[in-house]
């Protein structure tokens, strides 16, 4: 039984993403081989190759597969995955936007958001928010399957020696369905969200663009990242990509500080495997705090700037 | 050009579900269904691509019960212009009609159809999938844009999408026939005034059964058992600031 991850990169590199996905896929089985798929992905190969429990590496390198445009990678996958087990890729956007594609053109249910592995049959994945965890048999030949980020930890970047070899790009999908056009991508000197130990949320309390940055100071001073509520991106106080819930980013850090968030289930879903819960908000039937190991009730403007002078 | 905008009737987002005690499933006897609300802003994209003279006709397609008529109506209430109900007593939820089923009754609805363009929810808010657009552009051959906040059509082929992806955004310019999948930033849908409710009913309906298509619904997924996550209890409240940072250094040692 071999297991084929899709790698998730940019050009910085790897994304820890792919490091969960070997962990998830090191639990079905001792041969799991990695597909890089890009174009001048020399150094991520070499990354990947160094992944421990990592037994092969395959690399595309062709300019097709600049931009990993599903049209194009998807077939080049559904080709590939015929000598598999399994096929694994994160269920982040880019393992969201392509696996079903794959799954289409092999015939398969894919089952999203794997975050438990029980056999190489059964799995758990939330539904309805996270209110419920469905525990799912597929009956596929090959299974195929997005994995939780936050359910599985990160395999060590170092310590294997994966064979690397170049794979068959014969079956690339035809280019000019889909051209990329550009990226506008946030620059922030902050953690990434989904593998902070720390994230400090603002909400719709927080009031403003410009007083989302008393989120940011504490932030900085606990080395954390910055997230935020549906409200409080939708009233524009920051962008779309800090949102944690149910449709947003999913975190589990070892500390999540929510202020002035009133706790929608919507957004629990993001956050409630997080260790160790903070509320801040100055309701104190704010719903956020059935689940808060610690509650404050207070004014987030005068309790916040303390709290940053304090920690 | 004619919009095909595929809706499902889902669980309503502010009910707090409650799983059946021998686990087979959730409760829906007596509770609250809705349109899944990224379908919603499905509608409203191609009603307003419609009001803008782009788009000349809009119809909507519902999987699931009788009750779907009412997802349909409500979408006709927003602007669509008919509908097409695929009745089958399946559930739509776990272990019932699939993503892949859905696509290919999509699919064969399409061949008869013949849309420039679907645009249709990302996300079911009851199983929380997020495959059924992916998968139909695959079975189609169609490129996809997927989690859309942005759809401008340049041309009779050509449509420019603005992508929420991890770190920011993507823009992508993409052929037609495409299918597009909404985020929720993508537009904010109105509420259908009355006299639209009222003239929804007039609108024409029509009802089919996945057996008509020749589709096969088995789904390839058994649901074997569903249960509560594990809950988290309440902590305690901490009376000032000092507290709270002593309690996350010295008992949680968090910080
Ligand atoms: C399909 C769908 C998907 C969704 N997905 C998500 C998702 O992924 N993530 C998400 O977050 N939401 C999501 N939502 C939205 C969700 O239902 C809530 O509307 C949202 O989470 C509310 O955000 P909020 O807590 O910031 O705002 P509110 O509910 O308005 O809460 C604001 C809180 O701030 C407190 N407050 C105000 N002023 C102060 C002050 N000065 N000091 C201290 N506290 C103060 C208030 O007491 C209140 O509790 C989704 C909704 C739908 C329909
Ligand atoms: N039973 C259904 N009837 C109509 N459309 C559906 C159905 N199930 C899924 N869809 C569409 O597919 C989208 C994604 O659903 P899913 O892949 O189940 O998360 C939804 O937002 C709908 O637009």
């Amino acid at each position: 039984m071999s297991i084929l991850v899709i790698s998730e990169h940019s050009a910085g590199g790897l994304k820890s993403s792919t490091l969960n996905c070997v962990t998830a896929a090191l639990k079905l089985s001792d041969d799991v081989h990695l597909l890089v798929g890009g174009s001048d992905i020399d150094n991520i190969v070499q990354m990947a190759s160094q992944i421990a429990g990592v037994a092969k590496v395959i690399g595309i390198d062709t300019p097709a597969l600049d931009h990993q445009l599903p049209e194009v990678f998807a077939p080049v996958i559904a080709e590939l995955a015929k000598g598999y087990s399994h096929v694994l890729a994160p269920a982040s956007i880019f393992g969201k936007n392509i696996l079903p594609r794959v799954a289409g053109l092999l015939d398969v249910q894919q089952i999203s958001d794997v975050m438990e592995i029980i056999s190489p049959t059964t799995f758990k994945r939330p539904v309805y928010a996270g209110n419920a965890i469905a525990t799912v048999e597929s009956k596929d030949t090959i299974k195929l399957m997005t994995i939780r980020m936050t359910a599985f930890a990160p395999a060590s970047v170092s310590g294997g020696s994966a064979s690397v070899e170049s794979g068959n790009s014969s079956s690339l999908g035809a280019e000019g369905q889909s051209k990329f056009i550009k990226a506008e991508l946030t620059k922030s000197e902050r953690p990434e969200l989904p593998s902070s130990k720390i994230v400090v949320s603002g909400g719709r309390g927080v009031g403003s663009a410009e007083n989302f940055s008393i989120i940011g100071q504490l932030a900085d001073k606990l080395g954390a990242a910055v997230g935020a509520s549906r409200a409080a991106v939708d009233a524009g106080y920051i962008s779309n990509d800090y949102q944690v819930g149910q449709t947003g980013k999913i975190v589990a850090p070892q500390l999540y500080i929510a202020i002035g968030i009133s706790g929608a289930i919507q957004h629990l879903a993001g956050m409630k495997d997080s260790k160790v819960i903070v509320a801040i908000n100055k309701d104190p039937d704010a719903p956020i705090f059935q689940v808060a190991d610690y509650g404050l009730v207070a004014d987030l403007f005068e309790a916040v700037p303390e709290l940053t002078s304090k920690v | 050009m004619k919009i095909l905008v595929p809706i499902k009737r889902v669980v309503d987002y502010n009910v707090k579900i409650r799983i059946k005690p021998d686990k087979s499933g959730v409760e829906l006897t007596n509770v609250k269904m809705s349109m899944n609300p990224f379908d919603e802003i499905a509608v409203e994209e191609a009603v307003r691509l419609k009001e803008k003279g782009q788009v000349s006709e809009i119809v909507v397609v519902s999987i699931g019960p009788d009750k779907a008529q009412d997802v349909i109506r409500a979408a006709m209430a927003i602007g669509a212009d008919r509908g097409i109900l695929v009745k089958t007593d399946v559930p739509t939820d776990l272990g019932g009609v699939e993503p892949l089923a859905v696509a290919k009754i999509l699919k064969s609805l399409i061949e008869k159809e013949q849309p420039s363009l679907v645009v249709m929810g990302k996300q079911s808010i009851d199983d929380d999938s997020n495959q059924t657009g992916q998968i139909l552009a695959a079975l189609m051959g169609w490129p996809q844009a997927t989690f859309a906040s942005k759809v401008v059509i340049e041309s009779a082929s050509l449509a420019l999408v603005t992508r929420e992806i991890d770190g920011g955004l993507e823009t992508l310019q993409i052929s037609l026939p495409a299918i597009i999948t909404t985020d929720l930033r993508l537009n904010e849908p109105r509420y259908a005034a009355l006299p639209n409710i009222m003239k929804a009913k007039q609108k024409p309906m029509e009802t089919i059964s996945p057996e008509d298509l020749g589709i096969d619904l088995s789904p390839r997924l058994t649901l074997l058992s569903l249960e509560e996550p594990a809950t988290r209890s309440a902590g305690i409240k901490v009376a000032s600031v000092d507290e709270l940072v002593d309690k996350l250094k010295n008992e949680a040692k968090v910080i």
